[in-house]
């Protein structure tokens, strides 16, 4: 359930609105939720809502575990 | 027109309206025809000015193909085009996807009450472009006004009229295991446009309709490649690629399997797709085809429709499968496997 | 799409599919809950199932707000449109949930409600701004992902002032129901319903936070993995509960780290403390009764809650008697099980919930899954 995305926040204005890109596509949705989020930061969108940020290192990180798997089961597979 | 004029004052097409005379067949009716449609129109057969059009039979051994679509659309004005074009492209292109070359167009509006003149003009000029573009006159049509809340503004129902060459067979029942599936370029821009004007759903995106009249591409396709080669023609337009191939899997008792890394999608399409909540599958196109084609001839049909500029994003996206149960699945990115079902009633965004 | 596509990658998901494969235990079975919607879809939409070894069966939970919304609770929806000429707005998911009397709120609309599809709380507040004299009612359900817009919208119409706007509450809590399912007839160690672990709520988690999950990982001894709705997140989740079920561990883990935290989103948990308290019971699709399963909106709203305002009672509506939703939400059944599924119900005539949303457990079958229990002929 709960369908929301990713986007990156491309600005920021008075009245908590965020003005939001995802993949190309442009909206504004409401920052309230999030009052950390600044340009530049992903935000999780939910029904025209910031529900959360998004940590970039820790996805980083997510990913970085992904590519190790892959190498330690490349080696596993050659073994 | 050599039609005299009856009214002194032209049509007031920068703040005039449609009102219930404009339907009611006496002058008002008379002058809309003769200041907007007629001139916007205008041909030798709607010259001949009465009720319907007298024309030529198709050249010997022609059969006649007929095809109607009405037209209701919320807005009437999107990105890429208007209920105008697309009400000529709809119809030309159901025409086409038989094989047949389309000949003739009639035209009919059932107008709201209170319809902005202006708005009405721009619907209309648009129409003929479209029509002159495709060479596919109008040649007869009508108009009716409805009280205003009884209808949307403006609907458009057109047919049209086409001659199919002989022993030329194309249909639906027609696909056969081992074909292959074809699509005409990136899917769910029509739809994805559609919505992203839509009040409650605004977004801004660069997406526009891809609404174009297809006869043009299924004639170089179709001369590419040896008569009987293509199976299946059809444009999935209500209930995108994903309905489209279904209605082919029952028509001709087959199954279908697609590969998802396969079909052209633009990135804007896949986000707006992603944040609606909607599956491009099912979401609408209007200037694109499905072409199922023998798998000897898949790579000239290809390039004949890349060679085309409305085929230039061409794919082969699938094949055609004995399959009693006529599913149509599909290998998906990530390397799993999915039904890709009919589509259950209207496709709406969802939040969860 | 950044955060997005990355987490969708065709050759990763084998990497890990070849893992999970390789730490079953042979002579072992694993039985995981997924509880959200959103692993559900993202399971029958990118295929997972045929990824995963034999082994691993995944239990379509209860996370679906569409799937366990009471047909009671549609009911005053549409009462309020046509008895009582409220505008009802409501997002586009609820509208196809069956009602009584064989409606629901598009067969409403057709016989001349107002009901309006919105994409954000935020809407039904313009359209209450733009139809001053007639009540305008939204129609409000959800995790806790979806209550705090809601809260949001109270709020703003409180500060507005405006006369004519109320909500509809039935927002509902997940970890309520996951203890709820636990508790169940069956379930734990000496019970005859399978559950090794579960996969927890993405985005719910984003705004709770992971710490709420923690009693039921103590207390009932079952894993859980806290994981994003995207198919490697998924995988990797599913890897975490393997280890763990292996290791004989029972803990919350956070797969989902680049967006949830221990204590979640305060902001959002301030504004929903704010306008909504607990709810004793609440009565869930296919689960009965729930004790302090939801919320209602607090005293200090009153006037904007549409309950209070036309003054409602809630009046249950038991389900078709052969609808297996209940069974198949705790894990009891399959859908394939029912006698009902792909013959009485389906997704164009649902009749039990799991049918309704594409997320319910019946629909993404449907839709995504026949295939798997009806042999398809190669070409």
């Amino acid at each position: 359930m709960c369908l929301a995305l990713p986007a990156r926040v491309i600005e920021r204005s008075a009245d908590d609105q965020l003005l939001i890109d995802l993949g190309g596509i442009r909206k504004s949705v409401s920052g309230a939720l999030t009052p950390e989020a600044q340009p530049g930061d992903y935000v999780i969108v939910h029904v025209g809502h910031a529900i959360g940020t998004v940590d970039a290192e820790e996805a980083e990180r997510t990913l970085a575990l992904f590519a190790e798997l892959a190498a330690s089961q490349a080696a596993e597979d050659q073994a | 027109m050599s039609m005299k004029k009856h009214y002194q004052r032209p049509l007031d097409f920068k703040t005039g309206r449609i009102d219930m005379n404009h339907g009611a067949g006496g002058r008002a009716s008379a002058q809309l025809i003769s200041e907007l449609f007629a001139p916007a129109f205008d041909n030798p057969f709607l010259r001949q000015g009465n009720d319907g059009a007298q024309l030529p039979a198709p050249p010997a051994g022609h059969a006649l193909v007929m095809a109607t679509d009405a037209h209701v659309i919320s807005p009437l004005f999107f990105p890429g085009g208007d209920i105008g074009c697309l009400s000529v492209h709809g119809t030309v292109n159901d025409v086409a996807m038989l094989g047949a070359v389309p000949l003739y167009l009639s035209a009919s509006f059932i107008i709201e009450e209170g319809f902005a003149l202006a708005d009405l003009r721009r619907i209309v000029e648009s129409m003929a472009a479209a029509a002159r573009e495709a060479g596919v006159p109008i040649v007869t049509g009508d108009t009716k006004v409805v009280e205003q809340g009884k209808g949307d503004g403006v609907f458009i129902s057109t047919t049209g009229v086409g001659a199919l060459p002989p022993g030329r067979q194309i249909g639906g029942a027609l696909a056969r295991a081992g074909d292959v599936v074809l699509v005409s370029g990136s899917i769910g821009d029509h739809g994805v446009a559609v919505l992203s004007q839509r009040e409650s759903l605004a977004f801004e995106t660069a997406i526009e309709s891809d609404t174009a009249a297809l006869h043009t591409l299924v004639a170089a396709l179709l001369a590419a490649v040896p008569e009987g080669s293509v199976r299946t023609l059809r444009d999935p337009t209500r209930g995108g690629l994903a309905t489209t191939l279904n209605e082919i899997a029952a028509q001709s008792g087959v199954g279908v399997l697609l590969d998802e890394a396969a079909i052209p999608m633009k990135p804007q399409v896949a986000a707006a797709c992603e944040l609606l909540g909607l599956d491009a599958l099912y979401i609408a196109n209007e200037g694109k085809l499905i072409a199922i084609v023998a798998p000897e001839v898949a790579e000239a049909a290809l390039a004949a429709l890349r060679a085309h500029p409305l085929g230039r994003d061409a794919a082969c996206i699938g094949v055609v499968q004995a399959d009693e149960h006529q599913f149509v699945q599909m290998k998906t990115a990530l390397g799993g496997m999915r039904v890709v079902d009919w589509l259950a009633g209207e496709p709406l965004p969802r939040i969860c | 799409m950044k955060y997005v596509d990355e987490f969708r990658d065709a050759a990763l998901a084998r990497n890990l599919a070849a893992k999970i494969a390789a730490e079953v235990q042979p002579q072992r079975r694993y039985h995981f809950m997924e509880f959200c919607g959103g692993h559900t879809h993202a399971i029958a939409r990118y295929g997972l199932a045929e990824l995963l070894p034999a082994s691993v069966r995944m239990i379509h939970g209860p996370g679906c707000p569409v799937c366990v919304l009471p047909i009671g609770r549609i009911d005053q929806a549409i009462h309020l449109a046509l008895e009582r000429g409220a505008i009802v707005c409501t997002y586009g998911d609820t509208l196809r949930v069956p009602a009584s009397g064989g409606l629901s709120m598009m067969k409403a609309k057709a016989r001349g409600a107002d009901i309006r599809m919105v994409y954000s709380a935020a809407d039904a507040l313009k359209v209450a701004r733009a139809n001053p004299v007639r009540e305008v009612v939204f129609f409000a359900i959800g995790f806790e992902t979806t209550t705090p817009p809601t809260a949001l919208v109270l709020r703003q119409a409180k500060a507005e002032g405006l006369k004519n706007f109320s909500v509809l509450c039935c927002h509902v809590l997940t970890p309520a129901a996951i203890t709820h399912i636990l508790q169940g007839p069956g379930v734990g160690p000496a019970g005859d319903v399978p559950l090794d672990g579960f996969i927890g709520p993405a985005h719910v988690s984003i705004v709770i936070g992971y710490a709420p999950y923690v009693p039921f990982a103590l207390g009932y001894q079952k894993p859980v993995v806290i994981s994003g709705f995207e198919p490697l997140d998924v995988m990797q989740s599913i890897l975490m509960l393997v280890r763990q079920v292996n290791e004989g561990r029972a803990e919350v883990e956070n797969e989902f780290t680049r967006a949830v935290s221990a204590d979640g989103n305060r902001a959002a948990q301030a504004v929903m403390d704010e306008v909504f308290e607990h709810r004793e019971v609440f009565e869930w699709r296919g689960l009965g009764e729930v004790p302090d399963s939801a919320l209602r909106i607090r005293p200090a709203y009153a006037e904007f809650d549409a309950e209070v305002r036309f003054g409602l009672c809630y009046q249950g509506v038991p389900d078709h008697k052969q609808c297996a939703c209940g069974e198949i939400l705790r894990g009891r059944k399959v859908p394939t099980d029912c006698k009902l599924f792909g013959t009485v119900c389906t997704p164009e005539n649902p009749m039990g919930s799991c049918m309704v949303s594409s997320e319910g457990a019946c629909a993404a079958h449907y839709a995504y899954g026949r295939f798997r229990d009806i042999p398809v002929v190669a070409a």
